[in-house]
């Protein structure tokens, strides 16, 4: 669960320095630094309209902030789209919020897109076959290959999603609110799956949520989005530790202790 | 250059790869895999740098129909493999396809069937509609005003831009192309009758009426649609506020409304266009011009277009709003649906004009 210092990881995958975001006169950002480190999932959390998704987006470059450096896997991303940034785009996959499924496709040829834009002269069969293990990865039936998003159900499709989102074989994963509006088995189910992946996979992955399970079960670190900046990067307990009256009320508030209490070994009777 | 992944395979039928075994340089490995002059009987992975889903999956496709072992993988690359298996499941890619004649067959069938019910459904919107009006004239407080006036508005006012410019240049046309013709006779002063007659009885309320399905009929089945996505028609219901009642009626009262206005204003725009070209080519001056006109238009002609306009207007706006609620489930089908309000519109309005015209021809207004 903790980040093991007996296993360094000085690697740094994402690199956020000096981020300034506005939409017009209204601060989104301001000054946002981050480091996301190789191989961690990272926890993304803050107050609703704090930024979080506008975080993302300023990372893969959906999103133009007014100042400040991103850097993926040692290269500056920012404004850039030469020849070596499509090299660099198809190191990271994305799960949008809603799945963001192309409609008129099949789930199959929903994970077939990033391999026939990238890779044109693939092997057909070889490309079937991709999209058949990635979809039975991501633990859908053999069935949802054919159907359309859809036809699916909301955690269907967020599946559906993360296996085009893992089409590429990316070494960094970005999700935005994976288990938002999932029953909590999904989202256990889903939780489980991500760091199922990202261990099988070696991934680094960047996960927005608000899902206080999720973060106590699978991340290794959180950052805490709060009043423009990240407040506080590091595992629940060293932020527990923390004065900060929103990481307190956040953590320490009843649904906060709910998962604590959830993951924490069974209290001992006093004899 | 990348350098790509490679292998290759020793007397004992050993395969050796080396390199990254990964989608980027996997190259054209699969190929040459497959033309292999002997199945190889094992795998040695020590000189592989590292190896992706892609990669593991090829391994695991050797192993399955090959029966081959593997050596020299690290952990991680044992576990990805032992991960590949776990998920090699046959899956469906895309829905079957038929046999082409069936299948042309099927969906005539059900293009068919597809039109009864809609058909159907229309006849039944329009009870929903006519039992709506009759709620509203028993309790004439719910009747909602300010979205009757917006209606107006942007069916209306907002339309008299391009519908006078759609009109005027019709007139152009009629008097230009009448003309030509007629000329060659000496009749060129029919050309007065065909654009007197034909804006008031015919263009002015069938172009108006194009129009009007382009503009609001679509936007009526988009909006609809959209807020029927939203659950907002849903949330309405729940609230005990009639969807019929509140959405479809003031559109639909504006629509019947404003369609004979806007008709008669094409009409008027489409001779004052006609005029123009008769005065400016011509030369039929304007006193003359209007002289005839009085003399060659019926007030049949003008009652056949205010009656056809209404009805129109109705069509119009109860296709946009039948398709608006149809829609379901995800954004393609607003689409879908806008693109099927206009089309039946346009079509139903079209045939109607056919019956009308019989119909104004037997009861003697020629």
């Amino acid at each position: 669960m903790t980040f093991d210092p007996a296993v360094p990881s000085p690697k740094i995958a994402i690199s956020v320095r000096g981020l300034v975001n506005a939409f017009g006169p209204q601060v989104v950002h301001d000054g946002i630094d981050l480091d996301v480190r190789e191989g961690e999932i990272l926890g993304v959390v803050g107050g609703s309209g704090t930024g979080k998704s506008v975080l993302m987006r300023s990372i893969i470059g959906l999103q133009t902030p007014v100042a400040g450096d991103v850097t993926i896997f040692g290269h500056a991303v920012m404004g850039r789209e030469d020849a070596e940034m499509i090299d660099i785009r198809r190191r990271w996959g994305v799960l949008f919020q809603g799945g963001a499924l192309f409609s008129t496709l099949t789930v199959a040829e929903n994970v077939q897109v990033p391999i026939r834009e990238y890779y044109p002269r693939l092997d057909a069969e070889l490309l079937d076959q991709i999209a058949s293990y990635k979809v039975l990865m991501t633990g859908l039936p053999p069935e949802a290959g054919a159907k359309y998003p859809a036809e699916l159900s909301g955690g269907m499709r967020k599946r559906a999603g993360l296996a085009r989102a893992l089409a590429l074989d990316p070494a960094l994963l970005f999700l935005d609110e994976p288990t938002a509006g999932l029953d909590p088995i999904g989202a256990a189910a889903f939780d489980q799956l991500t760091l199922s992946l990202k261990r099988t996979l070696g991934l680094t992955v960047f996960l927005i949520t608000h899902d206080l399970d999720s973060l106590y079960a699978i991340c290794d670190r959180v950052a805490v989005l709060a009043d423009k900046r990240v407040i506080a990067v590091g595992t629940i307990p060293e932020l527990l530790a923390t004065k900060h009256p929103w990481i307190q009320s956040y953590f320490n508030g009843p649904r906060g202790r709910a998962a604590q209490a959830a993951l924490a070994p069974a209290p001992k009777i006093r004899s | 250059m990348i350098e790509m992944a490679d292998f290759e395979m020793d007397e004992a039928g050993v395969l050796h790869f080396r390199g990254r075994l990964t989608l980027a340089r996997i190259g054209d490995i699969p190929e040459r895999l497959r033309s292999l002059p002997a199945p190889p009987t094992a795998i040695n992975m020590s000189a592989v740098e590292r190896m992706d889903t892609v990669g593991a999956w090829i391994v695991h496709r050797l192993m399955r129909d090959h029966q081959a072992t593997v050596s020299g993988g690290s952990a991680e690359q044992l576990h990805l493999l032992s991960q590949m298996a776990a998920a090699d499941h046959p899956m469906d890619m895309t829905r079957d396809r038929h046999n082409p004649i069936a299948q042309l067959l099927a969906e005539i069938g059900q293009a068919l069937l597809k039109t009864g019910t809609t058909l159907l459904g229309l006849i039944g919107f329009l009870g929903a509609i006519s039992a709506a009006v009759f709620s509203i004239v028993s309790t004439p407080t719910k009747f909602r005003w300010h979205a009757v006036v917006q209606c107006f508005d942007s069916v209306g006012v907002k339309a008299l831009g391009i519908v006078g410019l759609m009109s005027f240049m019709i007139g152009l046309v009629i008097a230009e192309q009448g003309a030509a013709q007629l000329r060659a006779n000496g009749l060129e002063i029919f050309t007065i009758n065909l654009i007197g007659r034909l804006s008031v009885r015919e263009l002015g309320v069938l172009m108006t009426a194009i129009m009007v399905a382009g503009r609001s009929g679509a936007a009526f089945a988009a909006q609809i649609g959209t807020m029927k996505l939203n659950e907002e028609i849903d949330a309405m219901r729940t609230i005990g506020v009639s969807p019929i009642e509140a959405l479809v009626l003031p559109r639909v009262i504006a629509c019947t409304f404003m369609m004979p206005l806007l008709g008669f204003y094409a009409a008027i725009i489409a001779i004052i266009g006609g005029g123009l070209f008769c005065w400016s080519t011509l030369g039929i001056p304007p006193v003359t011009f209007v002289a005839r006109l009085r003399e060659v238009i019926a007030l049949t002609d003008v009652w056949v277009g205010l009656i056809k306009a209404p009805v129109f207007g109705l069509i119009i706006s109860m296709t946009g709003c039948f398709q608006g609620m149809l829609v379901e489930s995800d954004a393609e089908q607003v689409g879908l649906k806008t693109t099927a309000a206009v089309v039946q519109a346009i079509f139903i309005v079209i045939v109607l004009d056919a019956f009308f015209a019989v119909f104004f021809t037997q009861i003697g207004w020629v």
